[in-house]
């Protein structure tokens, strides 16, 4: 340990506001951006998902027109 | 061999290979940049002539490293964008550009509050922060071009070329910004005196870049997945992955 | 029949060679501009109003506009190329021309030389001649104001080169001004820094010819490189719109 106890490691002679604030910024920045980008990765996939599952549900629900054959009577004459 | 750069070609497997990486490249990096950061702050003997402030090098010089490195990669997948047109370079340019904005934020951010006990201000107009603003510059400049532009395949080509045009002129810039700073600066301390220094200080700084870099890794790969998944999302191949509840 | 009876027309293998077809669409360019005059005098009217902002936002002493003018002029000089870039492509992209262009056999790249070459001697050399003039305001001794110009002599071509590759990847977007300058300024600032940093070295009495090399150095690179960055960036907007 370079430092003789907790409150010296976190005061750093002085230094301590500097070096604190910079590793603050960069685990809250580097966090936010990995949190932010899987969160993102979810929000599309679950997106993705809501889509396919309307288009399914629409495509099942629409009758199918049935083929109809009439016949119709053409005269020879 | 050239069935390798075919595969590379191919989104889908990507998207296989990426979720085979990233487990790896999260927790190594974690674990890399975790134990490097602790040794740094609490192990690593303080700097004779800094005192304890020189502990940002362990975030500032991997934050740096990685951010200049990033446009280089931007620079090489843009030359397969423009050359090969393969679609993944350009998924790649698109998912990194922020990463490395913040990169250089982040590098410019601690290289100002180190300064601060080091030179008593806040912001020095030294050669290595200007460059580091600069290159801010040309990454805004990407995402903002990347933004305006619909069109997709557009977007890609043209955010390709403005990279090659940036990646052309980075050196220029260093060297008219070193230049400058000769001039109207007097010799000025370097942020990172590598050369002199101790063990006990450089390897606690080589594994925060190297985990910094798995990071990066984790990151570019999430980051690709869901550009993929968004561009590719009407084809057989997600469509079958989302509905079977994998990632 | 033979070709003199005819005299309109053209066997279609004999097509304009690349030196005539530059020489062509500079000419036009330098033609249409004089027809629109008010757009030459809008850079140089904004060259003077930004070099007039300075004495008075920050100080008239003379003591500071000695020091700090050959930085303003140069400052103000790559503004208004910054300002002037928009109307080298966006004229001919509305008329429909720039499509003729590219669709052109000669190389693209030589024709967006040839109207970036336009484009500057409509914009950056009258900026170059008026320089004197303002660099007297400042209070500049005659040596500092002859390097000046001859700095910005070199460094505006490169400016409007470099502003070419900006204005074709914008060409049409939205905010095209702004985001016209947010891309190119960075590029600027090493013509910026030698430029200016020419000036401040004559000022000491060092010798400059190795800086005016230099910039010699950065014209070259722009002539050579930049008219196929804006040629590739300008076939990706048109296929774009």
């Amino acid at each position: 340990m370079a430092f003789d106890s907790l409150s010296a490691f976190i005061a750093m002679e002085g230094h301590g506001p500097y070096v604190w604030t910079c590793y603050a910024v960069f685990v809250i920045f580097l966090a936010g951006l990995m949190i932010g980008s899987a969160r993102r990765n979810r929000a599309v996939l679950e997106a993705c998902k809501r889509g396919i599952e309307q288009q399914g549900s629409t495509t099942g629900t629409r009758p199918k027109a049935a083929a109809t054959f009439t016949r119709v009577d053409v005269s020879q004459h | 061999m050239w069935q390798f750069f075919h595969k590379l070609g191919s989104p889908k497997w990507f998207y296989g290979i990426a979720n085979r990486f990233m487990p790896w490249f999260l927790w190594g990096g974690l674990i890399l940049l975790g134990a490097g950061l602790v040794w740094g702050l609490a192990f690593a003997p303080k700097d004779y002539l800094q005192g304890n402030s020189y502990r940002i090098i362990f975030i500032h010089v991997p934050a740096a490293f990685l951010a200049q490195s990033v446009y280089l990669m931007m620079a090489s997948a843009a030359l397969v964008t423009l050359v090969w047109r393969m679609k993944l370079a350009d998924v790649f340019v698109k998912a990194i550009a922020p990463v490395g904005l913040i990169l250089t934020f982040l590098s410019l951010f601690t290289g100002a509050v180190w300064g601060k006990p080091t030179w008593g201000t806040w912001w020095v107009w030294d050669a290595r922060l200007t460059s580091m603003l600069i290159l801010l510059f040309l990454y805004g400049g990407v995402i903002a071009l990347d933004k305006a532009i619909n069109d997709e395949k557009s977007a890609a080509r043209a955010v390709a070329v403005l990279v090659l045009v940036g990646v052309v002129n980075i050196p220029i810039i260093k060297y008219s910004v070193d230049w400058w700073n000769t001039l109207h600066q007097p010799a000025t301390f370097k942020l990172t005196e590598k050369p002199s220094m101790p063990m006990e200080m450089w390897v606690p700084l080589l594994l925060s870049v190297l985990g910094l870099y798995l990071l990066f890794g984790w990151l570019a790969c999430i980051r690709m997945k869901t550009e993929i998944l968004t561009r590719e999302r009407r084809t057989r191949w997600v469509r079958e992955l989302v509905l079977a509840g994998r990632k | 029949m033979n070709a003199d009876a005819r005299p309109g027309l053209r066997p279609i293998d004999s097509a304009v060679g690349s030196a005539r077809a530059m020489a062509s669409v500079f000419a036009r360019d330098v033609r249409v501009a004089f027809r629109q005059r008010q757009d030459l005098l809008n850079p140089l009217l904004f060259f003077v109003m930004v070099v007039t902002l300075f004495p008075l936002g920050v100080s008239p002493e003379v003591a500071f506009l000695k020091q700090s003018g050959a930085g303003i002029l140069w400052v103000a000089a790559l503004l208004s190329v910054l300002l002037s870039l928009d109307h080298l492509f966006r004229h001919d992209f509305d008329d429909g021309t720039l499509e003729q262009l590219v669709l052109q056999p000669q190389p693209l790249f030589l024709l967006v030389l040839a109207k970036t070459v336009a484009h500057w001697v409509l914009t950056g050399l009258p900026l170059v001649l008026l320089a004197p003039v303002l660099g007297l305001m400042v209070h500049l001794d005659g040596n500092s104001i002859a390097i000046l110009c001859l700095t910005l002599l070199i460094g505006t071509p490169v400016l409007s080169l470099i502003g070419a590759i900006g204005a074709a990847l914008t060409l049409g977007l939205r905010s095209a001004g702004v985001l016209l300058s947010l891309l190119i300024i960075p590029l600027y600032i090493p013509v910026l820094i030698f430029g200016t940093g020419t000036v401040a070295a004559a000022a000491e009495g060092a010798p400059v010819a190795g800086y005016v090399a230099l910039m010699g150095a950065f014209l070259v690179l722009a002539l050579t490189l930049a008219p196929f960055a804006a040629a590739a960036a300008l076939r990706i907007s048109l296929s774009n719109s």
